[in-house]
C-alpha cells in the first residue's frame, strides 16, 4: 500500500510541527511549526485524493493554501511588530492578556 | 334599552373627570351640582335598565354587555363587562338613589370647606368604582370596584387630614381591609386554578366541577374578603374610628352602600356557597357573633356618630347570618332597608353635630326635638324602622332574618333575638339622650342653645367652614364673633338640599318595608324578583305559621321592653345610667386594645425576626452567597488564562488529542 507511506511521513511531519510549536520560545520558529503542520495536512489531503480517486482533496488544498497565505501575512505583521518594540521574539516574554 | 348599562359608572366617572381637571375652577356649590347631576342621571339610567329587564320574562333576566377585552393574558382572558340582572340592578337602583340625596345633602353640608370641590370628586370616584363593583361581570372587575371603594373610603376618612385622628383612622381602614383583600384574591386564584375562568356565567355553570372542599376554601377565603370590607369580627375595628371622616361619608360609604359590599358578594357568588355549605355556617356564626357584640358596644358608647358605627356592625351582622341561613332575598332586603334608615341616622346625626357646633357628645345634648323639628321628626322615624316597630321597614326585614336564622340553628335565633332587644334598647337611649329629656348643654356651651334656635336644623353650612378653620381661628375676637353672629350668614345656606334629603329618607324608611310583605307570595315582590337568580338555593322557611306568629309575637315583645329600658333609663332615671354603661362595653370589649398588644407584640416580634434575621441572614445571605460563589469561582478560575501562547497551544494540542481519543474510542 504506497499511500501508507505518505501519510507516515505526514503524521510525522505533523509531530514534528506540533511538538515544535510547544517547546519552541522563538515566535518565528513557532510560526515555521505551525506552517509545517498546515503542510502535513495538505499532504495528506493529496494523498487521499489520490487514494481514493477524488478531486475534492486537491481542491481544500488550495484552499488551504489561501488560507495560509493570509495567515503568514497577519502573523509576519505581528511579529514585525513585535521586533519594532522589543529587541528579541521570545514568546514567553510576551503575557499581556494574563488574567 | 339595557344597551345603555354602560352609562351607569360611566357618568360618575365622566364627573370625575371634568372635577379632576376643573373641579376648583367649578368652585364652591358647582362642582356640587355637577357632580349631584352625574349621580342621579346614573340613577335615571338604573331606573330605565331596571324597566328594561323587568319587561323580559323572569327566565331571562339576565343581560351581559362587554365593552372590551381589559386583560388577554395566555389562558386568562378578563373583559371590561356588566352583567345585568335582578340583583345587580337593585343593588345599582338603590346605590345611586341613596347616592344621589346624600350628594344632595353634602352641597349643603360641606358648603364653605377648603376643598368641596375634592370632596366631591372623590365621592363621584366612589359611585363609580361602587357601580362597577355590582355590575361586573367577573371576579377581576368586581375586585377593581371593591378596591376602588377601598381607596374612596381611604381618601374620604382622611378628607380633614390635618387632623392626625382622621390621618391614623384612614390608616388604619385602608391597612385593615387588606387582610381582607388578601383573601379576596387567593379566593380569585383558586378559582381561576381550578375553572380556568373568572368569568360569573363561567363560574357559576362549571361549579359542579368543583369539588364540595375546594368550593368551601373558595367561600371562606372571599368571605374573609367580605368580612373586611363588611367590619365583621374580627376585622370590624376600621368601622369606629372611620367616623372621623365627614359625615356624609359616614353615611354613604360606612353605612349604605361600601360595608355591603361584602354581603353583595357573598349573594353573587351563592352557587359556589351552595356547593360547599359548611361555609355558609360559618358566615352564619360570623354575623350572628358580630351582631350581638356590636350591638352590645353601642350600647355604652356616647359618641353619637360612634353609637352609629357599631350599630352599623351590627345591622352588617345581621345580613350575614340572613346569607349564612340562605336566605339572600332576606339580606338583599335588609341591606336595602338599612340603607335608608342608617343614612338618615347618619345624616340626622350631621345636621345634630353641626346645631350642636360640632359637639358629639350625646351626654352633652338633650331636648333638641324644639329645636330641631325637622332633624327631631325624620331622626325619630329612622329610629322606629332600626329598632324594628311595625309597619317601619326594619321590621320587616329583621323578622324575615330571624325566621330564617330559626330553621336554620334556634341558636342563631336567639343571639338574633338578643341583639333585635340590644338596637331596640340602645337606638331609644341615643333618640332620648339627643331630642328628649332636659337640655344638657347649658353647662357645655351657653352660646349653643341659641344658636341652635335661631337656626333649627340643617344650618351647618357656615358651621362647616368656621370648624374646618377652627385651629387656626378660634382665638381671634373676629372669628367668635362670626360664630355668635352666625344666624347672619344665612345667605350661603341652601337648607332644603339637607332637608330634602332628611325627608326623602324618611319616607322611604318609612314604607320601605313594602318592597317585601310577607302576607302572601303576591306581595313579596322583592322575592319574586330575585328569586330566578337564586332558585332551588334560596331557602325556603319550613316553620309553621303559628310558629311564625309565635317568633313574630316574641320580636316585638322584645323590641318593646327595649324601648322600655331605655326610657325608664334614660328619661325616667330610675337606674343610675353609669350602671349600664360599664367600661369594658365603653372599650369595647378591649378589642382594639387586644389588636394593638397584638399587633406591637408578637406582630412587631414577628417583623423584627424577618427583617433582622430571615431578611438579612437568609434571604439576603442567599444572595450575596451566590455572588461569593461565583466571585471566588472567578479568581481561582482566572489563573487559566496565563497570556502566554505556548500555554494555550498546549491546551488546544491536548483537547485535539482528548477529541480524537474520544472518537476513536467511540467508533472501536
Amino acid at each position: 500500500m504506497p499511500g501508507a507511506w505518505y501519510l507516515t511521513l505526514a503524521s510525522i511531519l505533523f509531530v514534528v510541527g506540533a511538538v515544535g510549536l510547544l517547546v519552541r520560545r522563538n515566535v518565528l520558529v513557532m510560526f515555521m511549526c505551525v506552517e509545517l503542520m498546515l503542510n502535513a495536512v495538505n499532504l495528506t489531503f493529496v494523498t487521499f485524493a489520490r487514494m481514493l480517486d477524488d478531486i475534492g482533496g486537491q481542491i481544500v488544498v488550495f484552499f488551504v493554501l489561501v488560507v495560509a497565505a493570509a495567515e503568514v501575512v497577519v502573523g509576519l505583521g505581528i511579529i514585525v511588530a513585535i521586533f519594532r518594540r522589543r529587541a528579541g521574539a521570545t514568546a514567553d516574554d510576551i503575557s499581556l492578556l494574563k488574567g | 334599552m339595557l344597551d345603555i348599562v354602560w352609562l351607569l359608572p360611566a357618568l360618575p366617572l365622566l364627573g370625575f373627570g371634568v372635577l379632576l381637571l376643573s373641579g376648583r375652577r367649578l368652585g364652591d356649590p358647582r362642582a356640587g351640582w355637577l357632580a349631584t347631576t352625574m349621580v342621579a342621571g346614573s340613577f335615571a339610567v338604573a331606573a330605565v335598565v331596571c324597566a328594561g329587564l323587568f319587561l323580559r320574562s323572569p327566565e331571562h333576566r339576565v343581560f351581559t354587555q362587554t365593552l372590551f377585552d381589559w386583560i388577554p393574558a395566555g389562558g386568562l382572558r378578563v373583559a371590561v363587562g356588566f352583567r345585568v340582572d335582578p340583583l345587580s340592578i337593585t343593588m345599582a337602583l338603590f346605590i345611586t338613589g341613596v347616592s344621589t340625596l346624600i350628594h344632595l345633602y353634602s352641597v349643603g353640608y360641606m358648603h364653605g370647606d377648603d376643598n368641596f370641590s375634592k370632596f366631591f370628586l372623590y365621592l363621584n370616584l366612589f359611585v363609580f368604582s361602587m357601580l362597577m363593583l355590582v355590575l361586573a361581570n367577573n371576579f377581576v372587575l368586581t375586585f377593581l370596584g371593591w378596591e376602588g371603594v377601598g381607596a374612596c373610603s381611604y381618601f374620604l376618612i382622611s378628607f380633614w387630614f390635618e387632623r392626625n385622628s382622621a390621618a391614623v383612622a384612614g390608616k388604619k381602614a385602608f391597612v385593615t381591609n387588606r387582610v381582607g383583600d388578601f383573601g379576596f384574591l387567593l379566593g380569585m386564584f383558586l378559582i381561576f386554578a381550578k375553572l380556568g375562568s373568572l368569568d360569573y356565567g363561567t363560574v357559576f355553570s362549571h361549579v359542579n366541577a368543583l369539588s364540595s372542599g375546594t368550593a368551601t376554601a373558595i367561600g371562606l377565603l372571599l368571605f374573609l374578603g367580605a368580612v373586611g370590607k363588611s367590619a365583621q369580627l374580627p376585622l370590624y375595628i376600621w368601622l369606629p374610628d372611620a367616623m372621623e371622616g365627614p359625615t356624609p361619608v359616614s353615611a354613604l360609604i360606612h353605612a349604605a352602600t361600601m360595608v355591603t359590599a361584602g354581603v353583595f358578594l357573598m349573594a353573587r357568588i351563592n352557587p359556589i356557597l351552595f356547593r360547599g355549605p359548611d361555609t355558609l355556617t360559618v358566615i352564619a356564626i360570623v354575623g350572628a357573633a358580630t351582631a350581638f357584640y356590636a350591638a352590645t358596644i353601642a350600647c355604652a358608647q356616647d359618641d353619637i356618630k360612634k353609637v352609629l358605627a357599631y350599630s352599623t356592625i351590627s345591622q352588617l351582622g345581621y345580613m350575614f347570618l340572613a346569607i349564612g341561613s340562605g336566605a339572600y332575598v332576606a339580606a338583599i332586603f335588609h341591606m336595602i332597608t338599612h340603607a335608608f334608615f342608617k343614612a338618615l341616622l347618619f345624616l340626622g346625626a350631621g345636621s345634630v353635630m353641626h346645631g350642636m357646633h360640632d359637639e358629639q357628645n350625646m351626654k352633652k345634648m338633650g331636648a333638641l326635638r324644639k329645636f330641631m323639628p325637622i332633624t327631631a321628626g325624620t331622626f325619630i322615624v329612622a329610629w322606629l324602622a332600626i329598632a324594628g316597630v311595625p309597619p317601619f321597614a326594619g321590621f320587616w326585614s329583621k323578622d324575615e332574618i330571624l325566621i330564617n336564622a330559626w330553621d336554620k340553628s334556634p341558636i342563631l335565633w336567639l343571639v338574633g333575638f338578643v341583639t333585635a332587644l340590644l338596637t331596640a334598647y340602645y337606638m331609644s337611649r341615643q333618640v332620648f339622650l339627643v331630642f328628649f329629656g332636659k337640655p344638657r348643654w347649658e353647662e357645655a356651651d351657653a352660646k349653643a342653645p341659641e344658636e341652635a334656635e335661631a337656626k333649627p336644623e340643617h344650618e351647618p353650612a357656615a358651621t362647616e367652614g368656621a370648624a374646618a378653620d377652627a385651629p387656626t381661628t378660634s382665638d381671634a375676637p373676629s372669628s367668635s364673633g362670626a360664630h355668635g353672629a352666625h344666624g347672619d350668614f344665612r345667605p350661603h345656606e341652601s337648607p332644603w338640599t339637607m332637608a330634602l334629603p332628611l325627608v326623602v329618607l324618611a319616607l322611604l324608611s318609612a314604607v320601605g318595608g313594602a318592597l317585601n310583605l310577607p302576607i302572601n307570595h303576591s306581595t313579596e315582590f322583592l322575592t319574586r324578583w330575585l328569586d330566578p337568580l337564586f332558585g332551588n338555593r334560596l331557602h325556603e322557611v319550613t316553620a309553621s305559621t303559628g310558629l311564625k306568629w309565635i317568633l313574630f309575637a316574641l320580636t316585638l315583645g322584645v323590641v318593646a321592653l327595649g324601648i322600655t329600658l331605655a326610657y325608664g333609663v334614660y328619661l325616667k332615671h330610675r337606674v343610675r345610667e353609669d350602671a349600664l354603661e360599664p367600661s369594658v362595653l365603653r372599650h369595647a370589649w378591649y378589642f382594639d386594645g387586644f389588636v394593638g398588644a397584638l399587633v406591637d407584640g408578637p406582630g412587631r416580634l414577628a417583623a423584627v425576626w424577618s427583617a433582622y434575621v430571615f431578611d438579612r441572614k437568609i434571604i439576603d445571605g442567599a444572595v450575596n452567597g451566590v455572588a461569593t460563589l461565583v466571585r471566588n469561582t472567578g479568581t481561582n478560575v482566572r489563573r487559566v488564562q496565563t497570556g502566554f501562547v505556548r500555554n494555550y497551544a498546549l491546551g488546544v494540542a491536548a483537547g485535539a488529542v482528548v477529541l480524537f481519543a474520544f472518537i476513536v474510542f467511540r467508533t472501536a
